[in-house]
């Protein structure tokens, strides 16, 4: 910018007057901070005002400024009285406020630990649903493969009735000749007592010759209560006898549960 | 201590800093009262109500606005004008009387002891009537450029260049 141009424009003597815009005014600043000669002539053009205020004025009396002073003291005491009032009051509403935050955010933070916890305990819940299903799809795709086996056409089925010892008691032998395989249902059964178990025998029966075939073992946890064993005898008949845990070499016969023999 | 930081001790209710700025502008804004007011005893009370009310409004200075003698001016000329104005009941700033200045330097105002109008005159011998009447306007009665110029009945331009050359004059006078 032109600086001589700017202070030749007259609007410095204006700026001193009061007489800009309080635009013009910030203008005139800036630029007289910024240019040393600017503010320069401002100095001097004031002083000139002051000059002709100055040659005007009917002069001071020597105690002029004590005169305002004592004026002063009469109205001085109302700001501070104002801001003793005021601070207190701002002060505790600040405490009140930070504490109230404070309070907040405990909550929060409570609320937040609550949720959290809630949302293990659902992502546990859902888990043991999961597992639920996957055994259920197991125990169902078991049992689809356990019916498919007992549909086959090259099985006999064979009905044992219950025997003196336990008349109530009946059990089904279905045996795949083929396979060499039988399966036992022994839903019909009682649960064996502690210390014992059931054991599978295939009979010949001229003369009657025993082969044991299995144990069922695990009888209460087998919830269907169907059981595979191996039989690759030629066999005439199916018996079951209540034997100790382990089973026996032969069958004990004052235990014989269930009995039947195969169509031939 | 520079005026900036006098400005800055006052603004924080620096008695000292106060006093200072009381002694370097308060004979001044008594005369610009008086051009107004035309009553020396009445100017000098009124001088010591502005400086009460600056000292009351001291955190209202704000340098952005403008010089700090200019505030006082300001302060000054409204408190000298509602003076004028309830004596009067006259509302208009322009039904003050521009002459006073004139008045002075021509002889045919009938001035009180009290001024220095011998050194008045002088400050002023040799300015054209226009010139005094536009710095009375501008810096004592607190005209804005466009009320100047309708005042004195010149285009706007004119008062801001006008100005510039009587306050020149001034300053050549005074060595400034």
């Amino acid at each position: 910018m032109d600086i001589e141009k700017y202070i030749a424009s007259g609007v410095l003597e204006l700026y001193v007057a009061g007489a800009l815009s309080a635009e013009e005014n910030l203008e005139v600043r800036r630029y007289a901070q910024k240019h040393p000669e600017i503010k320069a002539e401002i100095e001097a053009i004031e002083k000139a005002v002051l000059a002709v205020a100055k040659k005007a004025s009917p002069g001071l009396s020597p105690d002029s400024f004590s005169k305002v002073k004592n004026r002063l003291t009469d109205v001085m005491p109302l700001p501070p009285e104002k801001s003793e009032e005021k601070t207190p009051w701002s002060s505790y509403l600040g405490w009140a406020a930070a504490l109230l935050f404070a309070v907040g955010l405990l909550w929060i933070y409570l609320e937040n630990n609550e949720l959290k916890s809630k949302i293990e305990v659902v992502n546990e819940e859902k888990q043991s649903l999961e597992e639920q299903i996957l055994k259920a799809r197991s125990e169902m795709t078991y049992t689809e493969q356990l019916l498919n086996e007992l549909r086959d056409q090259n099985v006999a089925v064979v009905a044992l009735g219950g025997q003196a010892v336990s008349p109530e008691s009946y059990a089904k032998a279905y045996w795949n000749k083929e396979e060499q395989k039988v399966y036992i249902d022994a839903q019909g059964l009682p649960e064996p007592p502690p210390g014992y178990t059931y054991q599978v025998w295939s009979l010949k029966l001229n003369p009657l010759t025993p082969a044991s075939i299995g144990l069922l073992d695990d009888f209460v946890d087998n919830d269907t209560k169907i059981f595979e064993l191996p039989n690759p005898n030629e066999s005439e008949a199916f018996g079951i006898t209540l034997e100790p845990e382990g089973g026996s070499d032969t069958p004990t016969l004052e235990q014989l549960y269930a009995l039947g023999a195969v169509a031939s | 201590m520079d005026l900036d930081t006098l400005i800055a001790r006052f603004k924080n209710k620096d008695m000292l800093a106060f006093e200072r700025l009381h002694d370097m502008y308060a004979e001044n804004i008594c005369g610009v009262i008086n051009t107004i007011v035309r009553n020396p005893e009445r100017a000098q009370e009124i001088c010591q109500d502005v400086f009460v009310k600056i000292w009351q409004h001291s955190d209202s200075y704000d340098a952005s606005k403008g010089r700090f003698f200019t505030w006082i001016l300001n302060i000054a000329r409204n408190a000298a004008i509602d003076e004028v104005r309830s004596k009067s009941h006259k509302n208009q700033k322009k039904n003050l009387q521009i002459d006073y200045f004139v008045g002075i330097v021509e002889g045919s105002e009938n001035i009180e002891g009290k001024v220095d109008a011998i050194g008045l005159k002088k400050l002023l011998k040799g300015l054209k009537e226009k010139c005094i009447q536009l710095i009375e306007l501008l810096y004592f009665k607190g005209f804005t450029q466009k009320e100047a110029a309708e005042e004195l009945n010149i285009p706007i331009g004119t008062v801001k260049t006008r100005n510039r050359g009587c306050i020149s004059q001034i300053r050549k006078k005074l060595k400034l």
